[in-house]
Parts: C-alpha cells; sequence; structure tokens
C-alpha cells in the first residue's frame, strides 16, 4: 500500500489515535466550559477575560484547537477520500481531490495560528 | 397473492435496469424467499440469480430483501414481506451482471489480499499442529464466515472504496488468521493492515452485524485487529 501523503498521521492506527485522543481533549473542554458558564450565570468580561488569560487556561485551550484541528483534518481527509475518487467520479478526481485537501490544511492551519493570536492577544 | 417487485437488468438488451413485479401464490405458507424465486423461475426462465445448497452453507444466494442483505434461503416471508410486498434487489455496490447476479471480483481480491490461509514455516510435526481446547475456542465466531459478502456490500465504507477497504468479511478473515495459534506471520500480517484504509476505513457502524445470516460479528474482529495494532505499534 502506497503510504498516503495528504493525512495527518501518514498511518491509520496514528489517525486513529488522534481521533480519539483529540475527541477525549474537546469533550473535557466542553465539559469545562458548560460547567463554567453554569456556575456563573452572571458572567461579566472581566471574569471571562481573567479566566482566559491565565497560562493552564491557555494550554486548555490551545490543546482543544490544535484537537479540533486534527480531528476535522482527519475527518474531513476520510469524506474526501470516500467521495471525491476515480471510481466514482472519473478521471478528474484526484486533482480534484487534491485541490480540497490542500485547501481543507491549509484553512485549518490557517485557523490555528488566527486561534493562538487570538488565545494571546486577550 | 403475494407482491413481488424484483430487479431485472439484462446487459445484452436492457438499456437500464427495471423493477420487474410478479405475483406469487404461496398457499398461505411461509416459505424461504429462494422458494419465491424458484417458482418464479420456473414461470419465467429469464430470472437469473445464483443459488446451491438451499440451506445458508454455501453463500450463493446472498440478494437484498425488502432493503436488507440476506440469503433468500433461509429468510423466511414472514421476516421479509412488509405491507404484503417482497422487493428483491441484487446486493448493492457490486457491478450487475444480470439481474440478482453480481461481479464479486473486488470482493474475492480483498480477501486474497488477507492471505486467508495458515503461515507457519516451522517443520510440520508429524501429525498435526495442536492448539488447546482454549486456542481452538478463539477461533469461534470467525471460521464459520461463508463469504456470503451480505456484511460488506451492507458497508457504505465498502461501497465507495472496494479497491482499498478490505471489508467486513475479508477483515473477520483476517482476524481468524491472527487469532490462531498456529500462524507465525502475525507480525507481518498486522504491517499490511496499519494504512487508513484496510482497517481504519471502518467507522463502525455495525450494519455487518445486523445482515449477517450466520449471526457473527465483524466489527468486534476489527475492534480486536486495532488492539493487535496498538500492541504491536506502541
Amino acid at each position: 500500500m502506497v503510504t498516503t501523503v495528504t493525512s495527518l498521521g501518514r498511518s491509520g492506527l496514528s489517525d486513529w489515535m488522534i481521533q480519539r485522543i483529540s475527541a477525549w481533549i474537546m469533550t473535557a473542554y466542553l465539559m469545562f466550559m458548560v460547567g463554567y458558564f453554569i456556575g456563573n450565570p452572571d458572567l461579566t468580561y472581566a471574569q471571562w477575560a481573567e479566566l482566559n488569560s491565565g497560562l493552564a487556561m491557555r494550554m486548555f485551550s490551545l490543546a482543544t484547537i490544535l484537537a479540533i484541528a486534527a480531528h476535522a483534518w482527519i475527518g474531513m481527509w476520510c469524506v474526501l477520500t470516500d467521495y471525491i475518487t476515480v471510481r466514482l467520479i472519473g478521471p478528474k478526481a484526484t486533482a480534484i481531490r487534491i485541490f480540497f485537501q490542500l485547501g481543507m490544511i491549509a484553512i485549518t492551519l490557517l485557523y490555528v495560528v488566527w486561534a493562538i493570536d487570538i488565545l494571546w492577544g486577550i | 397473492m403475494l407482491n413481488v417487485s424484483i430487479y431485472r437488468y439484462n446487459p445484452e438488451v436492457d438499456d437500464e435496469p427495471y423493477m420487474q413485479d410478479y405475483q406469487v401464490d404461496t398457499q398461505g405458507k411461509d416459505v424461504m424467499v429462494l422458494d419465491v424465486l424458484e417458482k418464479l423461475k420456473a414461470e419465467d426462465p429469464s430470472l437469473t440469480f445464483r443459488r446451491s445448497c438451499r440451506e445458508g452453507v454455501c453463500g450463493s444466494d446472498g440478494v437484498n430483501i425488502s432493503g436488507k442483505n440476506g440469503l433468500a434461503c433461509i429468510t423466511p416471508l414472514s421476516e421479509a414481506v412488509k405491507g404484503n410486498k417482497l422487493v428483491i434487489r441484487p446486493l448493492p455496490g457490486l457491478p450487475v451482471i444480470r439481474d440478482l447476479v453480481i461481479d464479486m471480483s473486488q470482493f474475492y481480491a480483498q480477501y486474497e489480499k488477507i492471505q486467508p490461509y495458515m503461515i507457519n514455516n516451522s517443520p510440520a510435526p508429524a501429525i498435526e499442529r495442536l492448539q488447546s481446547p482454549e486456542e481452538r475456542a478463539k477461533l469461534d465466531g470467525l471460521y464459520e464466515c461463508i463469504l456470503c459478502a451480505c456484511c460488506s456490500t451492507a458497508c457504505p465504507s465498502f461501497w465507495w472504496n472496494p479497491d482499498k477497504f478490505i471489508g467486513p468479511s475479508g477483515l473477520l478473515q483476517a482476524y481468524r488468521f491472527l487469532a490462531d495459534s498456529r500462524d507465525t506471520a502475525t507480525e507481518e500480517r498486522l504491517a499490511k493492515l496499519d494504512d487508513p484504509f484496510s482497517v481504519f476505513r471502518c467507522h463502525g457502524i455495525m450494519n455487518c452485524v445486523q445482515v449477517c445470516p450466520k449471526g457473527l460479528n465483524p466489527t468486534k474482529a476489527i475492534g480486536h485487529i486495532r488492539s493487535m495494532l496498538i500492541r504491536s505499534a506502541t
């Protein structure tokens, strides 16, 4: 089997494990956030800014952003390799798939950089 | 009278497939779907389907019965008929040769990939390679697969990538040899399954488990393969 060059981990096992770990991180972040909002019904901007300016919270948010990026990369790669194939849409599929894969990777990386900029800009 | 709708396609005559309606008198008996097909074939010899043992052993007559893949010979009408109508189509996802007969080359190509035979290069003992009852028990639920293709053709991952994803049937067989204490090629077998398609295109939707006419669980076998890959790679 030819090694894939546009998948995140370059191996099925690696992608599978990243998908599971990233899911746990996102779940933990979601539960923390829901708990935080329930626990602070009268949340002010000052409290919100204070929460997000701490290093621990920034690291937690960064881990979640990286988890979302990795999860989306693997998921989108699966979707694109399922539906945009030579077998389904003909010989043009390879060029179209590479276009969408590289576009998806570029957008994902841009979002990560943008999110880091926001997190450390608070 | 039972209303039966059957997928018909003869590429030598028809421009495209169509559904043909028949009426069958089953005399109120809960016969098998294959009995209905045989009765129709007696009236219309052009109707084409595969069948052989007629008792769920050979795996020849896998078809899509009222939306669910199964063996026509062991599916009674009481399970298959909805609103006095029986709809029979070929197994989905593989090319149709004629009527209910599909081209299973892709399915067999995936089966061949997993090397479905014992690999053990040590000298053969005088009588046989022995297993303990516990080692033998690990093969239960694996060796019974009859390669009818009901599971693989019910799997969307196999529909989209039949050339790259081994499919539930092939993976069940792959684990049958990975789990066999007499096979010594475990690492070589695992190395061939680590790409993003062969095993990992399974997303665990369990259509395979729902349709397997032998009551087997390919999703569980795929989970075991994943565990073996993790053990080997970490």
